[in-house]
């Protein structure tokens, strides 16, 4: 169980506060989505709940984040990295760059956390067959495309085999059959007991994958309730979020005075 | 205004990976040209071809009839714009301004002119207030913008996009929208790769569909998206758009925008509420 409990949080440098009086729990297994505005606070969330933020960049933060039920103000970043895994939005800033091949990039995490060599073995191999890319681990990491770091960034982070997962636009540089991938890998990850919280832009994709979803705006929960519900919000274009295609589809139709009910289980 | 062909064209990169073959291709000047396939499939590599950062392994690239092969990079420079997927791999300058007047100012423009073409790209993608900030302390998503208006304001006659929408919320999406037309309006092309199938039915005419490196269907979004091609879309692992879906289960002929959906039901003359 991952806890944000009224927490405030400034950037170094920063006059004013970033985020305002967050509350969000992310239990065991549970996936929750995170939408908003570009610089709404998505990513800020993401650097304080993986406790990058203050631990790594500085800052100031108030009220408190716990791990499993203990308060991790203080605690040294180790201790976080063990427990709480994080995707950057842009892959290539998260590229180790000093691997020489896919395989020992997703291999570096598990070595680092002390493995034995076979377990390190196993669970690269495991990771890479998740997510369809063994055919990538002879490649040099800083040749791949966009979507195919997003994928060996992935690939790192499920090797790791973190309680709790934060990813900030998991797929935004991938095919659909990429994001498809995804989903179906955080989705058993989930199954097994993983929490996730999730930035993204698709809301077709949280659509599928979420339990709950919470909107930001300028730093603060606004609307925090299951998936179906809150993406339905009649309040998400002033949010800056794109509904789910059915949905938008539906309030199109509404606009033209046709009855949504034309095309309603077209697709069931 | 710039006429681009392919003749041909294949690429092997030197590690032997073939990325690119027999690729032939006629764009018009104007024209608005989506680049759809799997992570892979060579459209990075094909794009990179026509402002010759890549020189094909076989076959011709032609700007307005003109083999390229013995043209410098620099002289293409100002004929073909190209927004890279990584906005971190092109912003270098520390001020956002300073970034948006290095490409007008390095083909020449004078200093007025070099000033009001920023201005007016700043101002189309969002960011004219952000002139004195630092890129780096800009999110990614206005990082993105902030390359897009780079290249905007060298004024090319074609403006190559890698994934302009890669995360972008709705409203940076329409903003993106209505850049593409604006260029389009001016009589530039525009060629862009995307993996949103909603944004390309939605903003495109043309719609190149590319799988192991050649062109697998090539036509406007009705045509390529229209139920009778989805095998091959699903070759590439692309599914059509959610309007395209919905069409063709209730029958419609091919609809793959929210727009085409609603227009065809109101051609056929579907019943209105009450």
């Amino acid at each position: 169980m991952l806890g944000l409990h009224g927490i405030s949080y400034r950037y170094a440098g920063y006059a004013e506060p970033v985020l305002h009086e967050i509350n969000l729990t992310l239990a065991d297994g549970e996936i929750v989505g995170v939408v908003g505005a570009n610089d709404a606070g998505k990513s800020t969330l993401c650097l304080v709940a993986s406790g990058l933020a203050p631990g790594s960049i500085g800052g100031g933060l108030s009220g408190r984040l716990t791990i499993d039920g203990s308060d991790m103000a203080g605690r040294p970043l180790h201790e976080f990295s063990t427990r709480v895994g994080i995707a950057f939005q842009n892959p290539a800033t998260q590229l180790s760059g000093v691997s020489g091949s896919v395989f020992e990039e997703v291999a570096l995490g598990p070595m680092n956390l002390g493995l034995p060599a076979r377990e390190t073995v196993a669970r690269t191999r495991a990771a890479l067959t998740t997510l369809g890319i063994e055919d990538l681990r002879e490649r040099e990491p800083r040749h791949l495309s966009g979507g195919q770091a997003q994928l060996v960034v992935l690939a790192s982070l499920l090797a790791m085999r973190p309680a709790h997962l934060v990813l900030d636009e998991p797929t935004a540089q991938l095919d659909p059959e990429g994001t498809r991938l995804v989903g179906e890998a955080l989705r058993a990850l989930a199954a097994t007991g993983t929490g996730m919280l999730i930035t993204e832009h698709k809301t077709d994709l949280l659509n599928r994958l979420c339990s709950r979803v919470v909107v930001i705006d300028a730093g603060r929960i606004v609307l925090d309730g299951p998936t179906a519900a809150v993406l339905a919000d009649g309040r998400m274009e002033q949010w800056g979020v794109e509904p789910p295609s059915p949905i938008r589809l539906a309030r199109a139709l509404e606009a033209r005075g046709l009855d949504p009910g034309l095309v309603a289980g077209a697709l069931q | 205004m710039t006429a681009i062909a392919l003749e041909g064209v294949g690429f092997v990169y030197p590690d032997g990976t073939r990325a690119l073959a027999g690729v032939d291709l006629a764009v018009a000047p104007g024209e608005v040209v989506a680049i759809v396939g799997q992570n892979g499939s060579g459209k990075s590599t094909l794009v990179r071809h026509l402002d010759g950062l890549l020189r094909p392994t076989e076959g011709r690239v032609l700007l307005d009839g003109q083999d390229i092969a013995d043209v410098r990079v620099a002289a293409l420079a100002a004929r073909v714009g190209i927004v890279f997927q990584n906005p971190d791999r092109q912003i270098f300058a520390g001020r956002v301004r300073t970034e948006v007047e290095f490409g007008p100012r390095i083909l020449g423009r004078t200093p007025g002119e070099t000033a009001a073409a920023a201005s007016a790209a700043l101002a189309a993608v969002g960011l004219a207030e952000l002139g004195d900030a630092n890129p780096y302390d800009l999110g990614f998503s206005r990082r993105k913008l902030l390359a897009l208006a780079s290249v905007l304001a060298m004024n090319t006659p074609v403006v190559i996009l890698d994934e302009p929408t890669t995360g972008q919320d709705a409203r940076g999406v329409v903003r993106i929208q209505r850049v593409i037309q604006e260029i389009s309006k001016a009589g530039r092309t525009v060629i862009a790769i995307s993996h949103d199938m909603r944004f390309v039915a939605e903003t495109f005419g043309r719609v190149i569909v590319m799988g192991a490196g050649r062109v697998l269907l090539d036509g406007s979004p009705s045509q390529v998206f229209a139920e009778g091609v989805w095998p091959t879309l699903a070759s590439t692992y692309l599914e059509p758009p959610y309007a395209a879906r919905v069409g063709a289960r209730l029958g419609l002929a091919s609809t793959p925008s929210d727009a085409l959906l609603i227009g065809e039901l109101e051609r056929i003359g579907a019943a209105h509420p009450g």
